[in-house]
């Protein structure tokens, strides 16, 4: 490779016998629907030629299988492919799979467990007359005078993930683990533009809600060996491969130590108010959750603040208390935005709380716990709301709410017994 | 109407249940980690942990066995959205 731009429809080597077989798609806009590319992508597949056969490592999005079977034909015949790997089974990197087994019948495929669903839902027949094989991490194709190696690497992004590792020459093909959406014909990192911000953009939208499932991952890719890094979107990882793998770690432990005792839980309650009242209620349970020992409790006003910094809090919180007076019957628009910017991160498990001052009807509580739900927290204090301007009996209510809340947090709430009909 | 005893583990509350009850009917209501996904007994994301009491349980369906397998559950383990209690359970999130 001499650093020109690939403008042909031939397969590039990439060293060892393992050969470069994607497609470049420079005018794809928007993603997913959910993320912009500014100069396109790439999907990358690999060829990898072994004494006994050919593997194949993941496709290309159908629209651009043509170019796919230019460049593979360029460097091997149909009847040499003996098995085909697939990383993930998303469609832009299984779009040509369909084509590829009527031209390669005889060949077997390899895939992680989870994958096998995924599988039939692609293919809806025939999958039965597929030979296929289901590979975990310790598993691999023996391709002669080499070997095809495999690392369970679940959810990321999909269940189905996993690595491809090459052990005899260092080559990790990692799927969209390390990849990103950056259309450079030049290929390699050392080659292309400046495509930092994509790397992080991606991880940002794509790896961030499984940031436990990524230092798992890691915890099997930063022991080998690797030379190379290839993932399935994006530029080739070949010069400083293991500072991509660093910052991926960096990016995916806490951003700041925390001021907390590996023993305290962190509450922070998020409110809006129109009249003062939620903003009250908010000041008594902030005060009820703050003489709960072993609880770390912060507070804030929507009004004042922008909602990444928001998202980033939420991120490493483990319990949450929401409060919007209703308006219309409805919470106010700045708590839905905030609620509805979650989808980057995990929040499976957290703890959720609602509170609200009301006028009318008071809608809003019940709407926000749902919604809490909807993103799997759990919510076991029913909301608390107020009409209008609370009393001091109501404002003791919320100093016990946020007590409940938080001894909820630290497991303190003392075992007990409720029945069925409590619930209804 | 018999009764039964529905116990969280995760949060620590226990709940007296008609039996017949599915999980997935108690779980979200009292706060337990216990997440749904697809609540039809194909996605596999409510599968939890049956810590004592298993037999208390209804049998799985030919579906749910499926699921399970496909998720690689072990013995302990049941979908929430399918299973219906008949006794005393202890569960928990997985």
């Amino acid at each position: 490779m001499d650093g020109a731009a690939i403008t042909d429809l031939n397969a590039v080597s990439i060293g060892h016998d393992v050969y470069w077989v994607g497609a470049f798609d420079p005018n794809l806009r928007t993603f997913d629907l959910i993320l912009k590319t500014a100069n396109g992508t790439s999907y990358n597949s690999y060829l990898v030629r072994g004494e006994d056969g050919v593997c194949i490592v993941d496709t290309v999005k159908k629209e651009f299988q043509d170019t796919f079977f230019a460049r593979l034909e360029s460097v091997c015949d149909y009847s040499e492919i003996k098995y085909i790997v697939l990383n993930h089974m998303e469609p832009d990197h299984t779009g040509a799979l369909p084509e590829l087994l009527k031209r390669a019948p005889h060949v077997k495929v390899y895939l992680s467990f989870q994958a096998q669903n995924m599988l039939k839902g692609l293919l809806k027949e025939g999958v039965e007359d597929l030979d296929v094989t289901t590979v975990t991490t310790g598993d691999f194709i023996d391709l002669g005078n080499r070997d095809v190696a495999f690392l369970n690497t679940p959810f990321l992004h999909w269940p189905d993930t996993q690595c491809t590792w090459l052990p005899e020459c260092g080559y990790l093909l990692s799927g969209d683990l390390f990849g990103c959406h950056f259309c450079d014909t030049r290929l390699f990192n050392d080659l292309v533009g400046d495509f930092r911000f994509s790397f992080e953009y991606y991880y940002a939208h794509i790896m961030r809600p499984f940031k436990h499932h990524v230092l798992q991952a890691l915890d099997l890719i930063e022991p080998l060996d690797f030379k190379l890094i290839a993932p399935a979107h994006g530029p080739i990882l070949r010069e400083h491969p293991r500072e991509y793998v660093r910052r991926y770690h960096s990016l995916s432990v806490p951003r700041m130590r925390k001021e907390t005792k590996v023993s305290e839980k962190t509450l922070l309650i998020f409110y809006m108010s129109a009249y003062g009242s939620t903003a009250e209620m908010a000041r008594e349970i902030h005060a009820g959750a703050e003489g709960v020992p072993g609880v770390r409790i912060s507070l804030y006003d929507l009004e004042g603040g922008e909602l990444k910094p928001f998202v980033d809090l939420i991120e490493e919180a483990d319990g949450l208390i929401f409060g919007s007076p209703t308006i219309n019957g409805d919470a106010v628009k700045p708590i839905w935005d905030l609620l509805s910017s979650l989808c980057s991160i995990h929040t499976q498990g957290k703890l959720g709380a609602v509170f609200g001052s009301y006028g009318w009807t008071g809608e809003a509580i019940a709407m926000i716990e749902d919604r809490l739900r909807g993103l799997k927290f759990r919510v076991p204090v029913p909301g608390k709301k107020v009409k209008l301007i609370p009393t001091d009996e109501e404002l003791e209510e919320c100093r016990a709410f946020g007590r409940e809340i938080a001894e909820n947090l630290t497991g303190t709430n003392a075992p007990k017994v409720i029945d069925f009909s409590d619930l209804l | 109407m018999a009764k039964a005893k529905v116990t969280f583990s995760d949060i620590g509350l226990s709940v007296m249940v008609p039996v017949g009850t599915r999980i997935i009917e108690i779980s979200e209501k009292v706060g337990s980690g216990i997440v749904y996904g697809c609540r039809e007994c194909d996605c596999g994301t409510c599968i939890m942990h049956v810590k004592e009491g298993m037999e208390n349980l209804s049998e799985p369906s030919m579906l749910e066995d499926r699921v399970l397998r496909e998720n690689m559950a072990g013995k302990e383990f049941r979908l929430a959205c399918q299973a219906q209690v008949l006794g005393d359970v202890t569960i928990a999130p997985v």
